[in-house]
């Protein structure tokens, strides 16, 4: 029971920050019907800009708590600007000029822009891999071992409560800002019907635009927690957890949007579970084989809807 | 000179588009009146909905001009214009043909999406909406209040927070010109608003189509098959076949333009002579 506890645990912190990458995912696929290989890429672009931001002031977990919450506030917020910037400029280069153009070649330089930008990070800093000391040591012990050491210890550490707070609280507010915002109702008028949309004065190319830069400032965000949780990162971590995230989409329904975030969690938890009861060298096929099962037996996924067709 | 001429709302000036060999619309020239319910008629592929497409960006045309001009003065180009500029600069609405509504999204919210453009700016491009900005809340409340009206002038209030997708036939119609009327237009562009409505749902259309020039100042442009619809409340009828005008006056006029009836009813093989000696062709 307490194993279970503690895997639960895990599994809910790691499906927080799937969750948190698959919305980019998902939103860029309602809106312009492609998948930007590259938003995993953006993610890990994202975890080294909070890196450098980190390092650079010199934050670590020796300051006083009041000050660490503020800088890793700002942390936060610079990276998310950042990593906006990164996620506007793939789309305007990459994606933008093959608008109209046939529907692999977007495709296509999705995949160029991945390795464009995973090189781009290789080279300029380095294939090592980037170790971080914990900014957030500590947690609570839920359950005590047995004075003989049996029994099983339940940690629920201040990082994970901190990255399941933030994803939680960006997910509501990203939630309410699709649904009741001129914004939100925009981007769901050209997922329907970018045509008509435009026909009624939405700059269409300027909505698609800021949902790539949602969409990055969202993987941001889950690059910053990723770095807090696991404390290293490379120039490589983009590319398992995108498809990953990506499998996330899909199982929730790519297109929906608490689709993205019950299959973020779902993928965590299947992943957690599949390592803490059978193996650990498994853990990705378990995660991709339930993708296979749901896609035969559910193909729309989870919270997606079938596609009708009007005759 | 007729009043359409005097103070036209919109100019087509030898407009002709072309695909390949096909010619679609060939020299086409007419004036839209301002304040005036101006149909657009003419028999199958005689290239009514080409002229609303190169009116509204979605073809560029291969030679003319269509200019709208606003009641501010303001010229606009409009086959030079992107199409969202089309709704948001130059006041140009459309429907079309085959509807076109956001079938996902509530009736209210179809309204609200046609208001956009004033929202943004409102709401500072939503960071000023996110700290509940004053002038953005006033907005948004004008916003809902334009939309209900629309609702309630088109018989709709009581669905307003159905799916589009969910309405019958006759009621999406009336949805798309609501929608249309919520950006704010001077020209209200219709691709066959009766196509497929019953009697009374037709006759309720003439209705909102009168009061909408009446009470809103805005000018009207339809495309009919319906001459029941035509006859009775346009004020212009600019008749077209094979891409070329071959008739343009009122609507008691064009009636009775032999051309018209011949393109209309076509006119047996033996018989075209005659015909074309009579309309001097």
């Amino acid at each position: 029971m307490e194993y279970f506890l503690q895997q639960l645990i895990n599994g809910v912190t790691l499906g927080s920050i799937y969750g948190l990458i698959a919305i980019g995912y998902t939103m860029v696929y309602g809106i312009i019907g492609m998948i930007n290989f590259a938003h995993g890429d953006i993610f890990m672009v994202g975890a080294f800009i909070a890196l450098i931001f980190i390092v650079t002031f010199g934050i670590t977990a020796s300051l006083p708590i009041a000050l660490l919450i503020l800088a890793l506030i700002a942390v936060l917020i610079v990276s998310m600007a950042l990593t906006a910037v990164w996620g506007w400029t793939v789309e305007r280069i990459a994606y933008r000029p093959l608008r109209g153009s046939f529907r692999l070649a977007p495709l296509i330089t999705a995949i160029g822009a991945s390795i464009a930008l995973q090189n781009f990070v290789q080279i300029s800093q380095g294939a090592r891999n980037k170790p971080l000391q914990p900014l957030i040591p500590g947690g609570f012990t839920l359950t005590e071992g047995g004075p003989n050491g049996e029994g099983f210890i339940v940690q629920l550490s201040y990082s994970q409560i901190l990255i399941i707070v933030v994803t939680t609280a960006l997910m509501i507010g990203f939630t309410l800002l699709i649904s009741k915002t001129s914004l939100g109702r925009a981007q769901r008028a050209c997922e329907q019907d970018r045509k008509m949309a435009s026909l009624l004065g939405i700059n269409v190319d300027r909505t698609i635009s800021l949902t790539f830069v949602m969409g990055a400032a969202l993987a941001s965000v889950a690059g910053l927690m990723f770095l807090l949780y696991y404390g290293v990162i490379d120039f490589y971590i983009g590319f398992l957890a995108g498809v990953k995230a990506f499998t996330a989409a899909v199982l929730g329904g790519i297109g929906s949007l608490p689709g993205a975030m019950l299959g973020g969690l779902l993928i965590g938890l299947i992943e957690t579970f599949w390592s803490g009861y059978f193996s650990v060298e498994y853990k990705d096929v378990a995660a991709f084989s339930i993708l296979a099962i749901v896609l035969i037996f559910m193909p729309e996924g989870l919270l997606g809807k079938p596609e009708v067709e009007k005759v | 000179m007729n009043s359409w001429d005097n103070n036209p709302v919109l100019t087509i000036e030898h407009l002709t588009m072309r695909f390949g060999g096909l010619v679609a619309i060939d020299d086409l020239s007419f004036n839209v009146g301002r304040g005036d319910i101006t149909a657009l008629i003419g028999p199958n592929g005689a290239g009514k909905t080409t002229v609303f497409n190169c009116a509204t960006g979605f073809y560029k045309p291969t030679e003319g001009r269509i200019i709208m001009n606003r009641s501010n003065g303001e010229h606009y180009l409009l086959e030079r214009m992107a199409d969202f500029q089309i709704s948001a600069k130059a006041k140009v609405a459309r429907t079309f043909q085959n509807i076109r509504l956001f079938g996902g999204m509530t009736l209210l919210e179809n309204l609200m999406v046609a208001q956009h453009n004033p929202l943004m700016l409102a709401s500072g491009y939503t960071i000023g909406g996110i700290f509940g900005l004053k002038s953005f809340k006033k907005a948004e409340r004008d916003a809902v209040e334009r939309a209900r009206y629309w609702l309630d002038k088109t018989a709709l209030i009581d669905r307003a927070d159905a799916p589009a997708a969910d309405l019958p036939y006759g009621d999406q119609r009336r949805l798309e010109i609501a929608r249309a009327m919520c950006s704010g237009p001077e020209l209200l562009c219709l691709d066959e608003p009766a196509a497929g409505l019953n009697p009374k749902e037709s006759a309720e259309l003439n209705a909102l189509l009168q009061y909408i020039r009446k009470e809103h100042d805005t000018s009207i442009l339809l495309i009919e098959h319906d001459m029941s619809v035509v006859m009775e409340i346009s004020d212009h009828v600019v008749v077209l076949d094979y891409g070329e005008k071959i008739s343009d006056g009122s609507a008691v006029e064009v009636k009775d333009d032999p051309k018209v009836i011949a393109a209309y009813l076509g006119v047996p093989d033996e018989e075209v002579d005659g015909v074309e000696e009579e309309v001097g062709i």
